[in-house]
């Protein structure tokens, strides 16, 4: 028997549009470059807020600009968010963000810059900032059922032993919510190269096997349209390689593993797209891993199952990272960033199941607020992906 | 006082184990696993399927002429192979003898050609297998 089944609950913060949040982060979103500065000042004047700094939205366009304007309207929609504080250079743009998370009903103000100056902005969002916080820090979490938790999932700097234990784990993991009427995800599109006939076998329909290979031909031909060479030391990484990871082939099938082996794929999202329902999603996304963890944020997940063989550090500032590792070494050289150990699966000491328990129960404790060791850490990492160049 | 308080709770348990594992990593090394359970076998290479031609290290330092036990994960059986080589964790054996051109198994599926000649129980990696996409 697992340790969830339907009656499961766990405690969490219900936003006004009824999805629910593990964390209760008040904000300080810069639309552009340009209001990173004022952003962070807000950050440091007002305690218990928190500033996205990014290096884009300056000159952006097309289908770049449209998934700019998605990935951060979805990240002040995450209900891991209370509310948002959004700091534009002008106030266009600035408008269109505010717009767009308002339709989640929480509350977000927008601050332009021109025509003030950083001092007034700064004075101005930090007014309005100290009011979100006050207001946030008077939510309650509440029992919430096991139903309503979003779960996704990205491995990185893996190596053999993510193929062989971390991964099954959060295959099984996957396996025991998605009968439970979990929201779940994956994603990676190149890193399923070798790997995409067993992706499209899972799909739930033609419609959406469709739709799958329609996502993973187009990064195929970017890939084909750009590269230089066989791509070895990007994909596979250089850490990757290092780790025992030979092609892209073996990486995939490795991967593969975080979907389980019961769960069908039922739907495609494009990025920092939002599910319509519950199930298992594909999200075309970047393999990088700041990058996808980052789109899943903006897609609407609450907590994150990050898989590593070699040891990447990485966190998201909205989402709750877990990180699961089954190789021995990195266990004992990087143990900070390890939240749940599974080597024990590669010597017979436990098997997959106790494995998945275990990452559910760490799953059960950060969503009733145990902070992960990224948190701890203070990992953050907000990385935008970006389609092509700027105008 | 902080380490009693951590005991309630399922959430600290995990951290509990995590640690005293580490612990125990550090001062003892990779003899850990064999130390904790002498009865069984060490497993030095896994195999997801009885058709892979190579086997993932699992311990730290594999030296050459080690005979390894290799865990056929699916069929839960145990085959040996001598390593030829020294393995680093982490990185493949090949389980028999493979010319260039051939096929390379692992999960039972495809994940690439080999480019150099190899033999049971060397190191298998970019040297000798490269991938057959982009």
């Amino acid at each position: 028997m697992s340790v969830i089944d339907q009656n499961t609950i766990f405690r969490g913060y219900r936003r006004s549009n009824g999805r629910v949040g593990v964390r209760n982060h008040v904000i300080i979103l810069p639309v552009d470059d340009l209001s990173n500065a004022a952003a962070q000042a807000v950050e440091h004047n007002i305690k218990g807020t928190m500033a996205l700094p990014h290096p884009y939205g300056r000159l952006q366009f097309g289908a770049d600009l449209d998934l700019h304007f998605r990935t951060l309207i979805g990240a002040g929609c995450n209900p891991n968010v209370a509310g948002v504080i959004v700091i534009g250079i002008e106030e266009g743009w600035t408008k269109r963000v505010v717009d767009g998370i308002a339709k989640s009903g929480k509350p977000v103000m927008g601050f332009g810059i021109e025509l003030h100056g950083d001092h007034d902005t700064i004075l101005r969002a930090s007014k309005a900032a100290k009011e979100m916080v006050q207001w946030a820090t008077t939510l309650e979490r509440e029992e919430c059922p096991i139903s309503e938790l979003w779960v996704s999932t990205k491995c990185g700097e893996s190596d053999t032993t993510s193929g062989c234990g971390a991964n099954p784990t959060v295959g099984n993991a996957f396996d025991k919510l998605y009968g439970l009427g979990t929201t779940l995800v994956f994603g990676e599109t190149s890193e399923l190269t070798g790997g995409e006939q067993i992706v499209a076998a899972r799909c739930a329909n033609d419609q959406v096997r469709e739709r799958f290979q329609f996502m993973f031909d187009r990064y195929q031909d970017m890939i084909n349209r750009w590269k230089t060479d066989d791509l070895s030391e990007s994909q596979p990484t250089k850490g990757n390689i290092a780790g025992g990871l030979t092609t892209i082939e073996e990486k995939a099938l490795g991967n593969i593993q975080k979907i389980g082996k019961k769960c069908r794929v039922d739907g495609v999202l494009d990025k920092a797209e939002e599910p319509a329902h519950s199930g298992l999603w594909f999200m075309d996304s970047s393999s990088a891993a700041a990058e996808m963890v980052t789109l899943c944020a903006a897609s609407g997940f609450a907590v994150h199952f990050f898989p590593t063989g070699q040891g990447n550090v990485i966190g998201n500032p909205i989402v709750p990272v877990i990180k699961i590792c089954a190789n021995p070494r990195t266990v004992r050289t990087m143990s900070e960033h390890i939240d749940v150990d599974v080597s024990g699966l590669l010597q017979r000491e436990q098997n997959l199941d106790q494995a998945g328990d275990k990452l559910l129960e760490s799953m059960l404790a950060t969503a009733n607020g145990r902070w992960t060791s990224a948190e701890t850490l203070g990992h953050r990492e907000f990385v935008l992906t970006r389609l092509f160049e700027s105008a | 006082m902080h380490s009693m308080a951590m005991r309630q709770t399922p959430v600290n348990r995990i951290g509990d184990i995590q640690m005293s594992q580490a612990a125990q990593a550090a001062q003892q090394g990779d003899s850990t696993a064999a130390q904790a359970d002498s009865a069984r076998r060490t497993i030095h290479i896994v195999l997801h399927e009885a058709k892979d031609t190579v086997g993932v290290a699992v311990v730290e330092g594999i030296k050459a002429g080690t005979q390894l036990n290799a865990w056929i994960m699916d069929e839960d059986e145990i085959v040996t192979v001598v390593a030829k080589q020294d393995i680093p964790i982490g990185h493949k054996v090949a389980l028999k003898e493979m010319a260039v051109g051939d096929t390379v198994f692992k999960y039972g599926v495809d994940i690439g050609k080999v480019v150099a000649p190899i033999k049971a129980g060397e190191h298998a990696h970019v040297h000798n297998i490269k991938t057959k996409r982009w």
